[in-house]
C-alpha cells in the first residue's frame, strides 16, 4: 500500500486536475489488466485452449492410446465428421437430445412459474417452504440420482410398491430401463417412451428451483399497483395473472429458456447416472462419452462435440431472431 | 439480500375483501379456487421436494433385510433402527467398510482449495470489470459466456491428455485447477454485481485521501462486499463438492483419491454394497451441502439473483 501522500497540499489548478485525471485513468486501465490477468490466464489455459485443441482433434485421426505421444500437427481429415454424420445412432441421439431438451425446458419453466406464483404472497413458514423448494437443485447430483434410482427400483422401490398396492398396477414399471411401454386407455394402446419421460420428469424436478429462484426475485420487485387497479375494475385472478403478471415475466422467462436450453442440451451427469444412456435415453453427450471411453476414438468424440456446439449456436441464433422480431430486448 | 424486507406493505395487508364481494359469482368462485389451489400446489411441491430426502434418511438407518421384507414402510421402528450403515460406509476398506471418511477428506480438500483459489483470482478480476476501464473490458463476459456453449466433455478430452502429460491426472491438484477455472466466471459474475453497487463516491473519497487503487480495493470495497464474497465462496464450494464428470475422468482408477460423489456413483453400480449402506453414503454426501444451504439461504439466493430484479 502506498502512503506517499506527503506532497504539498495546494489547491490544484484546473489544468492540473485534468492532467491528473488522464493519468489516473491510464493507471486504472493498466491496473485493470493486471487484476484481470490471473482470470484470463486460467480461463485461457483451462477453457479456451482445450476448446481449440478439441476442434483441431476433430479433424485428426486419433485414438486414445495414441494421444499420449501425438503431435499437434497430425494430418487433417474430415473422416471423423463423415463417420459421425453417416451413422444412424448419431441421428437418433440428436432426436432424443432435442426431445429431452425441449421437454425439460418447458417443464422446468412451467413448474417454476407455478411454484413462484404459489409462494408469492407472504405466509407463515414461507422462508422454510422456499428453502425446501430449492433442495433438489442444491443437493449433489450423484445423491439425488441414486435416491431416484432406488425409489423407482422395480423390486423394492417405494414408487412401484405404492403403485401396485394403492393404485393397482398389475406389475412394476421399469421406469429407467424400459425404452417403450404401452398405456391402455379405453382399449387403445398408446406407446410411451418410459425411460425418456422419466429423465425429463427428473430434469423438471431437479431444475425447477432454478427458474423458481429467478422468477421469485422478479415477482418481488414487481409493482402491485396495476394488479390492485385491475382487481377494483373486476378482473378475475386468472385475468390478472394472464394479462398483468405474465407479460412482465416474459423477459426473465426468455432468459431462463435460453440458459436452460444451453445447459440441458449439454447435460451429461443426470442421464449418465440415471440410465447410463440405455433404454432410449442416449443423448448426445452420453454418446460422446462412450466414443471417448468405450470406443476410445478421440477424433470422433471431438467431431460430435463440435457438431453439437454448432447445432446449439444455430438454435440460439434462431431464438434471438425470433425475440428481436417480436421487439423484445434480450 | 432479503426479499421480505423490500416487499411493499400493501402486499402484506389483507386483500380488500368487501370490494371483492361486489363482483359476480364467477369471480368469487375463481378466487376461492385460487386460494385453495395455491395451498394444494404448495403442499404438492413440498411432498415432491422433501419426500425423496426423507426416503434417503429413512433407508440409511434401516438394515437391508427390513427394507426388502417390507418395502412399503415409510417408517422405521425403534427395534430396526441402526447406525451400523454409517459405520460400514465410513470405515476404511481395510476394516471392511467403504472408505467414505477418506472420500470426505478428499472432497473437502478439493472444494476448500477451489474456493480459496477462485476467490483469490475472481475478486481482483471482478473489481477490474466493475470499476477499471481496461481494454477489452466489455468483451470479457462474452468470451466467458461463449465457453459455456460447448459441452464440458469437449474440454475434458484435451484436459485429460494435457494433465496426463503433466502428471496432474489422478491427482487432486488437477481437479482443483479444473474446478477453479470452471467457477471463476461464475464468481466474477456474482462479485461484479456487488462491486457495482458500492457507491463510487466512497471509493473516490478513499482515493482523495491518498489510498492507492489496491488500497481502496482492500480497505473499502472488500469490507463492504464481505457478504457477497461469502455467498460466492459458498456457491463455489457447492459446485466443487457436487461435481462429478471431471472427478470421474481424472480419478476413476485411483480409489484412495475418490471424492464422495465419485465414490457413491462407483459403488452404487455394484451389487455387493447394500442399498441402505449406500443411502448412508448419500446422507454423508448431501448433509454438508444442506447444512450450508439452510444456514445461508438468504445470502446465497440474494447473490445469485442480484441482477434479476431489473428484469
Amino acid at each position: 500500500m502506498s502512503t506517499t501522500v506527503t506532497q504539498t497540499k495546494q489547491p490544484p489548478t484546473k489544468t492540473d486536475t485534468i492532467k491528473k485525471r488522464v493519468t489516473l485513468t491510464q493507471r486504472d486501465a493498466r491496473l485493470g489488466l493486471w487484476l484481470m490477468s490471473p482470470t484470463l490466464l486460467v480461463v485461457l489455459a483451462i477453457v479456451i485452449f482445450p476448446l481449440l485443441w478439441s476442434i483441431l482433434l476433430s479433424f485428426q485421426r486419433m485414438r486414445l492410446i495414441q494421444i499420449g505421444r501425438a503431435e499437434f500437427f497430425e494430418p487433417l481429415t474430415v473422416a471423423n465428421y463423415e463417420r459421425v454424420l453417416g451413422s444412424s445412432t448419431f441421428w437418433s441421439s440428436m432426436l432424443i437430445t432435442f426431445i429431452y431438451t425441449f421437454g425439460s425446458v418447458v417443464l422446468v419453466i412451467f413448474l417454476g412459474v407455478l411454484a413462484a406464483m404459489a409462494v408469492r404472497q407472504p405466509f407463515r413458514g414461507r422462508t422454510f417452504v422456499r428453502a425446501a423448494f430449492l433442495l433438489p437443485y442444491v443437493a449433489p447430483v450423484v445423491a439425488v440420482t441414486f435416491i431416484w434410482r432406488t425409489m423407482l427400483n422395480p423390486q423394492f422401490g417405494i414408487v412401484n410398491v405404492i403403485g401396485q398396492n394403492v393404485f393397482g398396477w398389475d406389475e412394476p414399471i421399469p421406469f429407467l430401463s424400459q425404452a417403450r411401454g404401452t398405456w391402455d386407455v379405453l382399449g387403445l394402446e398408446i406407446p410411451i417412451p418410459t425411460a425418456l419421460l422419466t429423465v425429463i420428469v427428473f430434469e423438471g424436478w431437479r431444475y425447477f428451483p432454478f427458474a423458481f429462484l429467478f422468477l421469485m426475485a422478479r415477482l418481488a420487485a414487481m409493482s402491485e399497483e396495476p394488479e390492485e387497479a385491475a382487481l377494483v375494475d373486476g378482473a378475475t385472478p386468472w385475468q390478472s395473472f394472464r394479462f398483468i403478471v405474465l407479460p412482465q415475466l416474459v423477459p426473465i422467462i426468455s432468459l431462463l429458456a435460453v440458459l436452460r436450453t444451453i445447459w440441458t442440451f449439454n447435460e451429461f451427469d443426470d442421464i449418465f447416472l440415471l440410465t447410463g444412456g440405455a433404454a432410449g435415453t442416449n443423448v448426445a453427450s452420453v454418446q460422446i462419452y462412450n466414443y471417448l471411453t468405450v470406443q476410445r476414438n478421440v477424433g470422433q468424440a471431438a467431431a460430435q462435440s463440435v457438431i453439437m456446439a454448432l447445432v446449439l449456436i444455430a438454435m440460439l441464433a434462431v431464438y434471438l431472431l425470433i425475440l428481436r422480431r417480436r421487439g423484445e430486448r434480450v | 439480500m432479503s426479499t421480505e424486507i423490500i416487499t411493499p406493505p400493501s402486499q402484506v395487508a389483507a386483500p380488500p375483501e368487501p370490494r371483492r364481494m361486489a363482483h359476480g359469482t364467477r369471480h368469487r368462485a375463481q378466487s376461492r379456487v385460487f386460494r385453495i389451489g395455491r395451498w394444494v400446489v404448495i403442499i404438492g411441491f413440498l411432498i415432491a421436494t422433501l419426500v425423496p430426502f426423507y426416503y434417503m434418511l429413512l433407508l440409511s438407518v434401516k438394515p437391508i433385510g427390513s427394507l426388502l421384507q417390507d418395502p412399503a414402510s415409510l417408517w422405521v421402528s425403534p427395534s430396526e433402527f441402526t447406525l451400523q450403515t454409517y459405520v460400514d460406509v465410513l470405515s476404511s476398506p481395510a476394516s471392511g467398510g467403504q472408505g467414505f471418511s477418506r472420500f470426505l477428506v478428499n472432497s473437502a480438500v478439493v472444494a476448500l482449495a477451489s474456493v480459496a483459489l477462485a476467490l483469490l483470482i475472481g475478486i481482483p478480476g471482478a473489481y477490474a470489470i466493475a470499476r477499471l476501464p481496461f481494454i477489452g473490458r466489455r468483451y470479457v463476459s462474452g468470451v466467458f459466456l461463449a465457453a459455456y456453449l460447448f459441452p464440458a466433455i469437449l474440454m475434458a478430452i484435451p484436459l485429460f491428455v494435457g494433465f496426463t502429460r503433466l502428471g496432474l491426472r489422478g491427482n487432486l491438484v488437477g481437479l482443483i485447477i479444473v474446478y477453479t477455472a470452471q467457477t471463476v466466471p461464475v464468481a466474477i459474475y456474482m462479485l461484479r454485481n456487488y462491486f457495482e453497487t458500492v457507491p463510487e463516491s466512497i471509493e473516490e473519497a478513499g482515493l482523495v485521501d491518498g489510498l492507492s487503487r489496491i488500497g481502496v480495493l482492500r480497505q473499502i470495497s472488500l469490507k463492504l462486499a464481505l457478504p457477497s464474497i461469502m455467498s460466492t465462496g459458498l456457491f463455489v464450494f457447492m459446485i466443487a463438492w457436487n461435481e462429478f464428470l471431471f472427478a470421474l475422468l481424472f480419478l476413476v482408477d485411483r480409489r484412495e483419491r475418490w471424492t464422495v460423489s465419485l465414490g457413491l456413483s462407483q459403488l452404487s453400480g455394484s451389487v455387493e454394497v447394500p442399498t441402505t449402506v449406500l443411502m448412508a453414503g448419500s446422507v454423508v454426501l448431501t448433509l454438508p451441502i444442506i447444512i450450508i444451504f439452510f444456514a445461508t439461504e438468504r445470502l446465497l439466493t440474494g447473490g445469485l439473483t442480484a441482477g434479476a430484479e431489473k428484469g
